[in-house]
């Protein structure tokens, strides 16, 4: 047996969470089953709905309209159309050859970077889109780091025909700019984002504050599974596609399910979703990489399982970076949409259960899996799904032949400032 | 008389001419961390309660004067046990003092911990804006042990069966937010405010205090007989950045004689 599919492996990161050794296996059982989140919204110890009293009707709403439609054979037969005939879904499942040749394994790419708009973020955008609809919404107002989800919002909310407002980081409006003019092209407003951090958790405040104060007609589409309950669920569940077709799609074309899955975590909705219908398989490895930045200490990445502790940040008890005095400490990492201190509910719960393994892969790892995976496989990848690639990597040199899937959650067109600055300034130095 | 029912108390002694009482709100040690207890006294003198800021990083619940006066605190170095460590060397505890923080702050200094520190250093009670009732359990038991109050917010889009719920279980005093939005923009009280706050009234055994966006004279006589007190925050802040005396602009809220 593989040390991370052993619901009680040797106490390693996960003894971060606080959760005794005795409590996991029951925590990983119930988990199996299904009970998560439960009705108070948790996810065992984590989860929850830590939001100002004006929120607490509209998430009231929110989880009422959740269960009165996501099961609905009319909104899912909408839904399933809108993935189908206008978001490109199913996405392919590519064999690497030659990823494959060079770590000595069996790599396939499950390919979000071919989803409408680049990116798994669709699937969540169009999903909830939808239901803001169906909840009589007025206007939809939206947070991003990278840029995906607020293009996918802007793309999602033209095509139900609600006006999208975006809030996004300064620092993020900068290194991301051609997602800035896409979200104007669709038809948002973008607004910049200067208290703060100014990056994902600043847009993510301010974007909470306009709900705040418009919390009647007003829904917030918020973008990971992250947030208070319902939020982790309800994105959850809209980006299970990921991993239901990816599961499918396997076993088919490669004839058995992968030795491992790999996927990048910041707030974690493309890691869940391509995660969550492995659980129950002993025999699959799961691996999570977080954004290890330029180093491992406080302030240098954006890796709250590999380095946090437990805290409540942005409405939900879950794996934090905060200081001892609980302040929220600020991230670095090369990638704005792994930028953020705090990490959806239930990767706390696959980390103290120990179903899931989370390390981290550094900026110049990444940097270099992004030119690999562009010379061998004639994919640019997204520099948060290049962490997923560099962490494989990582995996496929301790276990070799295995079979690895990895979760290609975006492409890297959106990078091109940050690349510029870095592989292709190199590139064109070689070449001179 | 427990801490919590010190705040009620102060409260409902407070109103001679059918005045509301004051609360008052500082964030610890903004603007000049070494004038905290300066900045406390000045402001204890005029108010009847004290609410004191424990600066967040992420204050989602405030607006810009909130959010700049955090942000400056914490660059001073203000903590949360640098503040239960300056209140617990004043003498002087006529006034009941809250204390108003976001959950992680308090979260990760440890709530057992931090009920027997508050109430040492003279603390009577928390706002705590990011957790709402049914998440408080485990700090209320913490407070309870020792008398302090947790105070509830009620809002204008809170159901009337919650709002029923929230105004049984707050402690000291209700905290009714005048509208939807973070603190500091200033707003007109328009009837349905005033609606709202007899409604609240009417389900609370504890005063009503009405907080967010009040500034002038003008919106306390409109508020004055709705209401036991009011709250202001964001303008006083705004006045000591200015280093102007807290007193008479309090005094002048509620036309004090004194």
């Amino acid at each position: 047996m593989n040390a991370s599919m052993d619901p009680t492996p040797a106490l390693g990161a996960a003894s971060l969470t606080g959760i005794s050794a005795q409590q996991r296996q029951a925590l990983y059982a119930a988990h199996i089953a299904g009970k998560f989140p439960d009705e108070l919204g948790r996810y065992g110890p984590f989860g929850g709905r830590y939001v100002p009293e004006t929120l607490i009707p509209a998430h009231e709403r929110l989880e009422a309209g959740v269960k009165r439609w996501l099961r609905d054979p009319e909104f899912q037969a909408e839904l399933q159309r809108e993935l189908l005939q206008w978001a490109g879904r199913p996405t392919a499942l590519s064999h690497a050859p030659k990823l494959s040749q060079r770590w000595g394994a069996e790599v396939w790419l499950k390919r979000e970077d071919l989803a409408h708009t680049g990116a798994h973020k669709i699937n969540n955008a169009i999903g909830q889109a939808l239901l803001a609809r169906r909840l009589g919404a007025k206007r939809i107002v939206a947070e991003t780091g990278a840029g995906q989800h607020g293009v996918a919002s802007a793309a999602a909310c033209a095509r139900v025909g609600l006006p999208c407002t975006v809030y996004m980081g300064a620092i993020d409006m900068e290194r991301q700019a051609p997602n800035v003019g896409r979200m104007r092209l669709l038809g948002a407003k973008v607004v910049s984002v200067t208290s703060g951090d100014q990056t994902l958790r600043a847009a993510i405040d301010e974007a909470m504050r306009d709900w705040v104060a418009n919390p009647d007609g007003t829904y917030y589409l918020l973008g990971s599974a992250v947030g208070a309950h319902p939020y982790p669920y309800l994105v959850r569940e809209l980006q299970l596609v990921i991993g239901r077709e990816a599961r499918t799609q396997f076993q088919q074309q490669a004839g058995a399910l992968p030795d491992v899955i790999v996927a990048c975590v910041g707030g974690g909705s493309n890691a869940i979703g391509l995660f969550h219908p492995f659980i129950g398989d002993p025999s699959v490895a799961i691996l999570g990489i977080e954004a290890g930045g330029i180093g491992m200490g406080l302030g240098e990445n954006a890796a709250p399982l590999s380095s946090g502790r437990p805290g409540v940040l942005h409405g939900s008890y879950s794996m934090l970076l905060h200081d001892n005095d609980g302040q929220i400490q600020e991230t670095q990492s090369i990638s704005a949409g792994l930028d953020y201190p705090g990490v959806g509910p239930e990767h706390s719960l696959l980390l103290a259960t120990g179903r899931v393994t989370y390390e981290a892969a550094n900026d110049d790892e990444a940097l270099d899996a992004v030119r690999e995976c562009c010379s061998c496989e004639g994919i640019l990848p997204a520099l948060e799904s290049a962490h997923a690639l560099a962490g494989a990597r990582r995996w496929a040199a301790t276990h070799p032949g295995k079979k690895i899937l990895i979760g290609l959650s975006g492409r890297g067109d959106k990078d091109m400032p940050t690349l510029q600055r870095t592989l292709i300034a190199q590139l064109a130095a070689e070449q001179s | 008389m427990l801490p919590r029912e010190r705040i009620a108390a102060a409260l409902r002694g407070a109103t001679p001419q059918g005045e509301p009482g004051l609360v008052a709100f500082i964030t610890a040690g903004y603007p000049q961390r070494k004038k905290f207890r300066e900045h406390l006294s000045a402001v204890s003198a005029a108010a009847d309660v004290v609410e004191i800021g424990v600066p967040f990083t992420d204050p989602m619940a405030d607006g810009m004067t909130i959010q700049r006066s955090s942000r400056e605190a914490l660059r001073q170095g203000v903590n949360l046990q640098w503040i239960l460590d300056e209140l617990g060397a004043i003498k002087d505890r006529n006034t009941p003092l809250l204390l108003m923080s976001y959950l992680n702050p308090l979260l990760t200094y440890g709530y057992e911990r931090l009920a027997a520190a508050a109430l040492a250093a003279g603390v009577c009670g928390f706002i705590v804006p990011d957790l709402p009732l049914d998440e408080s359990a485990a700090l209320s038991a913490a407070l309870d042990v020792h008398g302090l109050a947790l105070v509830q917010m009620v809002t204008p889009v809170t159901p009337l069966e919650r709002l029923a719920r929230l105004c049984a279980a707050s402690q000291g005093f209700v905290y009714a937010v005048t509208m939807t939005g973070t603190t500091g923009k200033s707003v007109a009280v328009p009837d349905e405010v005033i609606t709202y706050l007899e409604r609240v009234r009417s389900k609370a055994s504890v005063p009503v205090c009405a907080g967010f966006g009040i500034r002038s004279r003008e919106q306390v006589l409109r508020l004055r007989g709705h209401v036991d007190g009011v709250i202001v925050g964001s303008a006083l802040v705004e006045l000591l950045e200015r280093n102007e005396s807290p007193q008479a602009w309090l005094r002048a809220l509620r036309h004090d004689t004194v």
